[in-house]
């Protein structure tokens, strides 16, 4: 039978802030590249997208971040999918993202950052990019 | 433009994980290794296959539910209280729900999990969203598939959301042993169910969002149809009394109100099935069915591979290229010489 290959990315969003037009949006940009994308709602705790991201079996997991707190969560979030071996799985991380936090995240095993202001255009060849091995 | 067509994807899977899909480790429930094998059918694997072969003597433990019903009657939402009252029953709750791919894209957005996400931790849930990927009703052979694996990672109930009905040999109706049609008030669903020819499918015929206008209107014309299919049936099963009344019930799914209903109802169509000995039946002309689609496909591809790397086929091209023969005699003789042998 014929293999048929399609990208599964989470976007979920962690923690207390509100606001997922971003996430949603990112949502139709990844869904318009052929993608299949789980959106988990707001307020998510990192359980329920540890758990999500399992039971999904995502290549890719998109955190949208507004809150500020990307650093700890970020960091958190790795530990807990290498304890529950999802360590190929590849963690990207969106929303109010300042440029100097970037080679930190990188350094922590985020693979790709996408702060404000990029394009979509730039997301998916990044996420893309994740998928056929060229970081 | 089709970035995902641009280069070649590398495997899903790392090597390490590879060893974790094991027959022992799906059967043990461990939801990594079920996760990844779904994850495999969908993509057409030739492992998946092989694993499945050897998962299906195990499977057929599951009672699955199949919900269905037009979008935005509060499915998801339903099947999110479902989850909650078969938990308190203590009974492992699987749910399979299937989203429609874009048409234009290929890509999905699947949003049906966001309604569920309060059950994301509990250890005894499963919830796995899957895209149409271009199946007519929304459901293909990966629906079934996964409803196999799940079954042998030992979830009792199985609960399969779609929006339609579906067709053919993956339609609801071939997946589930038993059919719920959610629809809501007004709307004139219970015309658009007959026409749909989805009465004849239901089970449970569930009115949800019962706390707008026109509630009992609804009920009302639901009932009324339901009747009608009663009196015009004259097979054998009415007249031994085997054959399950279909049961209208409104709920109120966002507040829970009227749920436990709805589960209990199932669960007594379950009871009922067994005690008459259709549920076997039923479980058997799932198999015929399932064997015939995988016949279908397999022969299709076979064949057309064998007939497409034949010189008969080339040489048939270049006929029809040349105007000697038309596409319709080309096809008629090829194939006829292939049954010929």
């Amino acid at each position: 039978m014929k293999t048929t290959k399609k990208i599964r990315v989470l976007i979920a969003k962690p923690g207390l802030d509100g606001h997922d037009k971003g996430a949603k949006i990112v949502c139709l940009a990844l869904r318009d590249a052929g993608m299949e994308v789980i959106y988990s709602g707001l307020h998510q705790t990192l359980d329920q997208i540890i758990q999500t991201a399992t039971e999904e079996a995502v290549d890719v997991i998109g955190l949208s971040i507004m809150s500020g707190a990307h650093l700890p969560i970020c960091e958190k979030l790795l530990a807990m999918m290498k304890e529950k071996g999802l360590d190929d799985i590849h963690l990207t991380v969106g929303g109010v993202i300042p440029y100097q936090d970037i080679p930190q995240l990188k350094e922590m095993g985020v693979a790709q950052v996408f702060p404000g202001g990029v394009s979509f255009e730039h997301i998916v060849t990044g996420i893309n990019a994740l998928e056929t091995g060229e970081k | 433009m089709n970035w995902h067509m641009k280069k070649k994807r590398k495997s899903v899977l790392n090597p390490n994980i590879e060893n974790i899909l094991s027959v022992k480790e799906i059967l043990s429930g461990n939801k990594l290794a079920g996760a990844r094998v779904i994850r495999l059918i969908e993509e057409n694997d030739p492992q998946a296959f092989e694993l499945l072969k050897q998962l299906y003597p195990y499977s057929g433990k599951a009672f699955i539910i199949g919900i269905t019903g037009s979008p935005g009657v509060g499915k998801s939402t339903l099947i999110n209280s479902m989850i909650q009252e078969f938990r308190k029953l203590d009974k492992k709750t699987a749910v399979v729900a299937v989203d429609p791919s874009s048409p234009v894209s290929g890509g999905a957005i699947l949003g049906d999990r966001i309604r569920m996400q309060k059950h994301a931790t509990d250890e005894n849930v499963f919830i796995r969203s899957m895209a149409s990927r271009g199946e007519k009703g929304g459901l293909s052979r990966a629906a079934k598939d996964a409803v196999i694996v799940l079954d042998t990672m030992g979830y009792e109930i199985i609960i399969i959301e779609t929006v339609g009905a579906g067709q053919g040999e993956f339609e609801i109706a071939n997946l589930a042993h038993s059919i719920g049609i959610v629809t809501i008030p007004g709307a004139g669903d219970g015309m658009q169910a007959v026409k749909a020819g989805i009465l004849e499918k239901g089970d449970i015929f569930i009115v949800n969002k019962s706390d707008k206008p026109d509630v009992d209107q609804t009920l009302h014309q639901l009932n009324m149809m339901l009747e009608m299919r009663n009196s015009s049936r004259t097979d054998f099963q009415t007249t031994t009394g085997t054959d399950w009344t279909p049961k209208v019930l409104k709920t109120s799914a966002q507040n829970g109100n009227g749920v436990k209903e709805v589960v209990d109802t199932f669960l007594s169509h379950f009871d009922f099935m067994e005690k008459n000995n259709t549920f076997d039946t039923k479980k058997d002309e799932m198999e015929i069915l399932y064997f015939n689609a995988l016949l279908k496909d397999l022969a299709l591809e076979k064949l057309l591979k064998y007939i497409k790397t034949s010189d008969r086929y080339v040489e048939t091209i270049k006929e029809i290229q040349s105007c000697k023969i038309d596409p319709l005699s080309a096809a008629e003789l090829l194939t006829d010489k292939l049954i010929e042998r």
